[in-house]
């Protein structure tokens, strides 16, 4: 999930990008002025966000996970990692948590440039991740504030039952709203709740339009790379709000637009116009080296179709929508059904749908270290979905934001050796090369001049 | 004749290999990568292209009916005089340098002594260089590592108070960079008649006729490479298209399956990668998986501890043979090898016992992709550089029998050059594909 970010976006320059660009700028300017305005500010995660609920009461969220993918991307986030290894903290630790203690301890500056105000509350709304638990538990000495837990269930036996769903509502009832109520000074405006969730409804069917148009081909868009700009204002600050349907509404009309004009997706270096390979992606991106990843796939001619990442901040796409007449319930509900929160039957379930309804030429995972929740269980899901589907499985290993992770010379190999071997059977599948291959090249009895 | 070649730049080797249009193999080279990729792939490929005249001459000679003792001797003494003439064109290009840099700015103040101890010394180098080594690409045996043994040698013997080893052998260390860099005609064509010449020195005029015949028709065959394919580290920087070149792991896979066509799994530890490849019954590669950026475990690996131990890389296995007892290495950290082998040195432990633990960690991690690739099937073919090593072969076949069972385990002894086969042959498949289509 990510704002763009005007280098890594290189060529691309839509409407819709100059919008998010727009919408992130003012997010983190009100960030900056929220003490002057009195604002209070809600620390919390992406996966399993109560962001509508934060509206009602009108105060402001600011994501570390977010903070620490930009670092990553505008080259930052070294220098922090570096910081937060000097503090003590392991080189086996998540790499988010420690960009971003590093950037706290480094004055916090948010990035765009401005200071990030401290947290009025930290509201850990933990899905599937036990990592954030630990992360907020850091912050919470930090900053001595109060903490709001929200405990979800992990859907451990492929269901979300309605006892566990009640155990949510009764905690966002007994312990979440209480603590808003208290920071804010305000009782939840349920009214105000209502009309967020049905916004967010609005703004959940364009992103799954948008998502969904891969299954044309060639495909208008890519679902990972662009993906996680498409992602950017519905899994943070904007879902729930006017801002996010118009932009959902404007990013659906490009994308019709690129459809009927049958071009294909955007690429750092401007339209890709032959999509060779279509590929599923599992696991986030690396955000040190966004671009030059990206341009591995697309000088490769590889488009990726559909991926899990774009599913951690929900699985709209599956079904769900935001249900304004059931509040609380419908927050419960999406904060089971985000993807880190799914047991692995349910992750290979719907990689292999990917697969098939995205008429897809691979699974390449995209196996990162720092991210237990993740990468556990990949090579089981990998096998899984060869085995099931018949497409061949790829692996690559990268990291969130520690650059010294990301061996640019290493992860092209494994890339086009992976697509070479689509290629290669492919062809094998299709019309069998005539030619035979000889029986022996045995070593021979002559004197060898060279071995 | 047409031709088809294959190039592998590997990051410590690189290797050629030229097919006829039949996909026999013509002729392989191979070089040491120096740093300077673009070098190597013209010398490994020149190399090839000496060995496929060799080739050829063994089938003009087999097609003349010459095939008895006195042909087979012949052939022999060829090869080496024509090596020796190779060699010393090199020697003379080193002694050159050598002479100009005793002049230069950073030695000149040692004067004519240091010339003069530098001619001497280069003319019995000349003289004595007898026996240039024939092959054998498990031994590091490049003209940098014969001529660097040969050096030193002569430099311990003329060395005084006056002119200590140390300044002769920095001589040799600046211009060997220099030699190795420059392009030298190595050819068969541009060599092969000064060698014929001392070759067929005492022999009748009728047989002289005879063979120069074979030698020189051979010589004026053209090689025409129709198509070449790159593979490797340090492929992109072939000048090659790019569709003229593939990943190794293709390569690997396709090379392994021509050399043992019942091959379905294959491991390749080369000096900065390990893969482990599962290919099917086409020799196409089905799922692969390859060490991350960490080269932990990597050939490189043992090209540190060989350093450390002062010793040459091919020395490794057979010392590691001589274990009698198990020392347990957990870390394969390229980075720390030396630590780690100094460390066991100071525990009192024996360098062959280290070494043979030092293998099986080696092992071990290549077990683990292995594993994750798909395991190990039968068969189960072993390339790259590490196959040479006895001690590696050793312990892989050990724990291949613990974990998977009985497997049969093929090593080519040409194993160093799978990937650059695989590469040829795609080079000779695009070129029918071409001509079908």
């Amino acid at each position: 999930m990510s704002e763009p970010d005007p280098k890594a976006a290189g060529a691309v320059k839509d409407a819709s990008m100059i919008k998010q660009k727009e919408m992130i700028a003012g997010h983190f300017s009100a960030l900056s002025r929220a003490k002057e305005s009195g604002k209070k500010v809600v620390y919390t995660f992406v996966p399993g966000n109560l962001t509508e609920l934060l509206h009602a009461f009108d105060v402001l969220p600011v994501y570390p996970e977010i903070n620490a993918l930009q670092s990553g991307m505008r080259k930052k986030s070294g220098a922090y990692i570096t910081e937060a290894e000097r503090l003590g903290h392991s080189e086996d630790v998540c790499t988010y948590v420690k960009c971003d203690i590093g950037m706290l301890k480094a004055g916090n500056i948010g990035p765009t440039g401005e200071k990030l105000p401290e947290p009025d509350l930290l509201l850990l709304s933990y899905t599937g991740c036990f990592t954030f638990m630990k992360w907020f538990e850091l912050l919470k000495r930090e900053y001595h504030c109060p903490v709001a837990m929200l405990h979800v269930p992990y859907q451990g036996d492929g269901e979300f039952t309605p006892a566990m769903r009640d155990y949510v509502v009764d905690q966002l009832r007994t312990e979440v709203i209480p603590k808003l109520e208290q920071i804010t000074g305000k009782k939840l405006d349920e009214a105000k709740l209502e009309e967020a969730l049905a916004r967010s409804s609005v703004a959940e069917d364009d992103l799954v339009w948008v998502l969904e148009s891969a299954k044309n081909k060639p495909s208008p868009i890519d679902a990972y790379f662009g993906g996680v700009y498409y992602i950017g204002p519905i899994f943070t600050a904007f879902r729930g709000t006017d801002l996010a349907v118009d932009y959902y509404r404007t990013l659906r009309a490009e994308v019709q637009q690129r459809l009927d004009l049958g071009l294909g997706p955007l690429t750092p270096e401007g339209e890709m116009k032959n999509e060779r390979y279509r590929l599923v992606v599992e696991g986030p991106p690396n955000w040190t080296s966004f671009n030059e990843f990206w341009k591995m796939f697309a000088d490769e001619g590889a488009v990726v179709v559909a991926s899990s990442y774009t599913k951690v901040g929900g699985m709209y796409d599956a079904g769900f929508r935001h249900d304004p007449t059931r509040p609380l319930e419908t927050l419960a509900e999406y904060c089971a059904g985000c993807y880190t929160n799914l047991n692995l039957p349910s992750r290979i379930s719907m990689l292999e749908k990917y697969v098939r309804e995205y008429s897809a030429d691979g699974l390449l995972i995209n196996s990162v270290k720092s991210c237990n929740s993740f990468s556990a269980g990949q090579l089981m899901i990998l096998r899984e979905v060869e085995q099931r589907t018949g497409v061949p499985g790829g692996f690559i290993e990268t990291d969130l934001v520690d650059p010294r992770y990301f061996s640019a010379a290493n992860v092209k190999n494994r890339i086009e050796s992976y697509l070479q071997m689509i290629e290669q059977k492919r062809r094998n599948a299709g019309a069998r090369v005539s030619v035979q291959v000889p029986a022996a090249v045995a070593p021979k009895t002559r004197l060898a001049v060279l071995p | 004749m047409k031709s088809f070649l294959g190039i592998d730049l590997g990051s410590t080797t690189t290797k050629a290999v030229l097919l006829d249009d039949g996909g026999s193999v013509l002729g392989r080279g191979i070089t040491n990568s120096r740093s300077n990729y673009h070098l190597a792939a013209d010398i490994a490929r020149d190399e090839a292209n000496v060995d496929a005249r060799f080739t050829l001459l063994d089938r003009a000679l087999e097609a003349a009916g010459e095939t008895g003792e006195e042909a087979v001797q012949f052939r022999k003494r060829l090869l080496y005089h024509f090596r020796k003439v190779q060699q010393l064109a090199q020697l003379a290009s080193l002694r050159d340098k050598a002479l100009v840099e005793a002049r230069g700015g950073r030695l000149g103040h040692h004067g004519a002594p240091l010339e003069d101890r530098l001619a001497r010394l280069f003319e019995d180098l000349e003289t004595n260089w007898r026996k240039p080594r024939l092959g054998g690409a498990a031994r590091s045996d490049f003209f940098r590592d014969q001529a660097s043994g040969d050096f030193a040698r002569m430099a311990e013997k003329l060395a005084d108070r006056a002119l200590p080893f140390d300044v002769l052998m920095s001589v040799f260390d600046k211009v060997i960079i220099q030699v190795e860099n420059e392009r030298i005609d190595l050819t068969f064509e541009g060599n092969i008649r000064r060698a014929l010449v001392s070759c067929l020195e005492n022999e009748s005029p009728e047989r002289r006729a005879r063979y120069e015949a074979a030698v020189l028709s051979v010589a004026d065959t053209p090689l025409d490479t129709v198509r070449s394919i790159g593979t490797g580290y340090g492929r992109q920087t072939l000048p090659f298209p790019k569709d003229s070149i593939r990943s190794e792991i293709l390569c690997h896979g396709l090379g392994a399956h021509v050399m043992f066509p019942k091959t379905t799994t294959v491991l390749d530890i080369g000096g900065q990668d390990t893969k482990a490849i599962q290919v099917d019954g086409d020799g196409i590669v089905t799922s692969f998986q390859m060490n991350d950026r960490c080269a932990a475990g990597c050939g490189r690996y043992l090209g540190y501890i060989a350093d450390e131990m002062n010793m040459g890389v091919h020395e490794l296995g057979p010392l590691a043979m001589q274990s009698t007892r198990h020392v347990k290495i957990n870390s394969t950290c390229t980075v720390f090898a030396g630590a780690e082998l100094r460390d066991r040195l100071t525990m009192g432990q024996r360098r062959e016992d280290i070494l043979a633990g030092l293998h099986r960690a080696i092992i071990l991690r290549a077990m683990a992709l292995l594993a994750r690739s798909g395991g190990v099937a039968d068969e189960f073919t072993f390339t790259g550089g590490v196959a040479n090593n006895p001690a590696a072969v050793q312990a892989l076949r050990q724990l291949v029998e613990e974990n998977y069972g009985s497997r049969t385990l093929n090593i080519s002894p040409n194993s160093i050059f799978t990937g650059a086969l695989g590469a040829a042959l795609f080079a000779l498949r695009a070129s029918q594909e071409v001509a079908n289509a």
